[in-house]
């Protein structure tokens, strides 16, 4: 390789470099955001979760639909929560590995798989499987008015009996090193996640049980899946920051050893040059 | 002092208020209700309004676009919706989801006007706008 070459590859890993560098920055500002959104969204989950829990422990008149679990399973509705962008490692390759083994056990079992997907990169890697419903370009702020079409597609579909089970498969967010793919039952709802409640008495419900009741279960589920969306930005900040700090990493050696070949290269050119010159002023003389 | 309670306004997204106060007042979709301390268990959807409360004698009032209210002696949660919600616009939402996925198994992209969403924007201007009407009086008479 020529010098000038070696000096050429330089100068293009070191601008490469720059560009990783400023992801990492602010995949690591954007994952702090995404990981106070995340906190922000609990006292809604928890104060849902205990009024659910009143609910469906309580001996009301009306039971909810989706507290009750239905013995025969024919069909499955699964919700992949994916990201929109590449370039964080290996988060949805693992999401979407373990979402295909899910697929695999129910089709095993003789089950059907229905699916709706958020973010870009699931709609890519499950368009063969067919996929409902789908909602995508979220963006980094997801607004859970922009969720709510593939929610109501599942729940609908619920409701009609099309699917007797609702399963969501997102990225776990661990701490800021560690995301874990990871799926969670929404209906019917797990009851070991309802708290143990202690008090027997009832609310006066407006309009009725019913009316209030089936809004609750709808915005709670909502709100289940809005907090996976959110945690799955988390977990994408994270592992780009991640994988952007190896690829700065990788660059930093690749520039040292290409500097090492280029001095070399030189210093070969200059030894060189100066044995010529002294050959030439011996055959002169 | 007055008896005072304990007031929660969250959303899915965010806490919007949390502190004590003497009284609330919110938009139930059977009317407007009228919460003290120590009122019975009770939980009400709520419908698009305002949300007034006294805290320290004075009123302030908060927009919220519907959602749940429980009410337990001396704390009050309202469970407030992030956008104006009616079965007709998740309908519409849960519609174009299925199309944008049907659009993308095909490989098109479907443009087009978004009526029912640009209606609901303009209800909630108007209930906002409504709402700082209202503020604008009460702070006149003062």
């Amino acid at each position: 390789m020529g010098l000038k070459e070696i000096r050429t590859q330089i100068k293009s890993i070191q601008s490469t470099k720059k560009i990783t560098k400023a992801m990492e920055m602010v995949a690591a500002s954007k994952m702090r955001r995404a990981a106070e959104r995340m906190q922000a969204s609990r006292p809604y989950a928890q104060k849902m979760r205990e009024v659910v829990s009143h609910m469906a422990k309580g001996h009301l008149e009306y039971k909810h639909p989706y507290t009750l679990e239905r013995e025969d399973v024919k069909r499955v509705g699964y919700i992949i929560i994916s990201t929109d962008r590449g370039l964080c490692g290996g988060l949805n390759t693992n999401l979407f590995k373990k979402a295909f083994q899910e697929i695999a056990d129910w089709k095993e079992q003789g089950v059907e798989v229905d699916i709706a997907v958020y973010g870009g990169k699931a709609l890519n890697a499950f368009k063969r499987y067919g996929v409902v419903a789908e909602a995508t370009g979220l963006g980094d702020r997801p607004e859970l008015a922009d969720m709510i079409g593939p929610i109501k597609v599942m729940l609908d579909a619920y409701d009609e009996g099309k699917i007797d089970r609702l399963i969501m498969v997102e990225n776990e967010f661990i701490n800021n090193m560690t995301q874990k793919p990871r799926s969670t039952q929404l209906v019917p709802i797990v009851s070991e996640e309802l708290e143990e409640l202690d008090y027997h008495w009832d609310y006066l419900y407006e309009p009725d049980s019913k009316e209030v009741i089936d809004a609750l279960m709808q915005r709670y589920i909502e709100s289940l899946i809005y907090q996976g969306v959110v945690e799955n930005v988390a977990c994408e900040m994270s592992s780009r920051m991640i994988a952007m700090k190896s690829a700065t990493d990788n660059a930093g050696s690749m520039i040292d050893k290409l500097q090492l070949v280029y001095n070399k290269a030189r210093q070969a050119a200059i030894t060189q040059e100066i044995s010529e010159i002294v050959a030439g002023a011996a055959a002169v003389e | 002092m007055a008896m005072t309670m304990h007031l929660n306004v969250v959303s899915a997204e965010e806490e919007l208020f949390s502190g004590t106060v003497e009284e609330v007042f919110a938009p139930g979709t059977m009317g407007d209700l009228g919460i003290i301390p120590r009122h019975a268990q009770l939980v009400t959807t709520l419908k698009p309004g305002e949300l007034r409360y006294v805290a320290d004698g004075h009123m302030a009032a908060l927009f919220v676009s519907g959602g749940i209210m429980e009410v337990q002696p001396h704390v009050v949660t309202v469970l407030a919706d992030t956008a104006i919600r009616a079965d007709d616009l998740d309908e519409k939402a849960a519609t174009e989801a299925k199309e944008r996925a049907e659009a993308a198994l095909e490989g098109k992209d479907p443009e087009d006007l978004d009526y029912e969403a640009l209606q609901a924007e303009l209800e909630a201007a108007k209930a906002q706008i409504q709402m700082i009407h209202n503020i604008g009086k009460t702070l006149g008479r003062h």
